[in-house]
């Protein structure tokens, strides 16, 4: 593997954040980042702290989208792991879900105390119209790669676990427990 | 059945901690079944209330978990939310990032991640239509969804607008 270019050992990245840096370079993509952290996260990291190289980070990422749950949160633990250990993952965890945090609270206590009055209602009604369709087109951006490969199972797969938990109501351990084993016996034969 | 909410709110989201494949945003639709079907939580509109707040607000979009559990047990609810959906996955992340290199060229590695993509898009898919469904309660509701759908698609428009144009267009009574 040494000599195929996308697999040669990845050149380290030059600069290592401290502590305090990594807090403040997280706070600072958490509070930024509307709609994703990722294109966020790769602006500070790789082009203004220069902290990892393009590919360093797009393995790093790859790793968090490889992990069940929020992936940027993920990505803030692993980073975090690999240049201050345990405190540097909880620092870079803090730092990204903190501020956010705050604010959102904020917003649930006015949200709880507000959230009857009219005008407020149809304000979020719009918004929530237009996140359905932000998430319509995120689907057609992740599932115009697989319709462009030859004949695969992803599409039946992604077609099963569309229909069982949104048209039936499955509840989602059910189907993760069914599909994902037969998700990754398909993969691994490359069905 | 445990009466608890806070114990409710522990098992939603440390489940989801784990089988939320492809981020948050393919657990909405549990979460809206057992928050506003199971639970009897909150109802439609709330759920896509709180969807749509913690999309306006900035950090990730696991950010709604603590909407869900303030609406059910304050302070207290909102924590165990965060910590149950973060905790048990950022342990998890923690160890494999110090192992990854070990195995991020096995076979098995590469089936898992691969698999789980088709997985994921069919949660998210999910989640776009539990949404749609809950919040598209008329014809402008669906157009606004449609026309953001081809805007983000076809565009590099920053949803921070998308969202003004929607919450105006809510303004003024169209939704």
């Amino acid at each position: 593997m040494a000599d195929s270019s996308p697999e040669a050992p990845i050149a380290r990245a030059p600069i290592k954040p401290t502590l305090l840096e990594l807090l403040r370079a997280f706070a600072g993509v958490s509070v930024a980042a509307f709609g994703g952290a990722l294109p966020w996260s790769r602006r500070m990291i790789v082009e203004r702290k220069r902290w990892m190289t393009s590919d360093e980070f797009n393995e790093t990422f790859a790793l968090s989208q490889f992990l069940p749950g929020p992936n940027t949160v993920n990505f803030s633990v692993v980073f975090g792991q690999r240049f201050g250990g345990v405190p540097g993952a909880l620092v870079a965890l803090l730092g990204l879900i903190g501020p956010p945090l705050l604010i959102v609270m904020v917003l649930a206590v006015l949200y709880e105390r507000y959230g009857d009055v009219e005008t407020l209602g149809h304000i979020l009604a719009g918004v929530a119209s237009a996140a359905a369709g932000l998430l319509i087109a995120s689907v057609a951006k992740m599932a115009t790669p697989m319709l462009l490969r030859r004949w695969n199972s992803g599409p039946v797969i992604a077609i099963v676990a569309f229909i069982g938990v949104a048209i039936i109501g499955w509840p989602l351990p059910l189907l993760f427990i069914a599909l994902a084993p037969v998700a990754i016996v398909l993969a691994w034969f490359k069905w | 059945m445990n009466q608890n909410p806070l114990w409710s709110l522990f098992t939603l989201f440390a489940t989801l901690s784990f089988m939320a494949v492809g981020g948050a945003n393919a657990a909405i639709p549990e979460m809206h079944r057992v928050a506003v079907n199971v639970m009897h939580w909150m109802s439609d509109k709330q759920f896509t209330d709180m969807f749509a707040i913690a999309q306006m607000s900035p950090g990730p979009n696991v950010i709604i978990v603590a909407l869900i559990g303030y609406h059910v047990a304050g302070l207290a609810g909102a924590t165990v939310a965060m910590t149950s959906i973060v905790v048990p996955t950022c342990t998890l992340a923690y160890f494999v990032g110090r192992t990854w290199d070990r195995f991020k060229q096995a076979r098995w590695r590469i089936a898992v991640q691969a698999g789980l993509v088709p997985v994921s898009l069919g949660l998210i898919s999910a989640s776009a239509f539990v949404l749609a469904r809950a919040a598209d309660h008329n014809f402008y509701a669906a157009l606004i969804t449609a026309a953001t759908a081809a805007t983000a698609f076809w565009t590099r428009a920053n949803p921070l607008w998308i969202f003004a144009v929607a919450g105006a267009l809510g303004f003024a009574r169209l939704v």
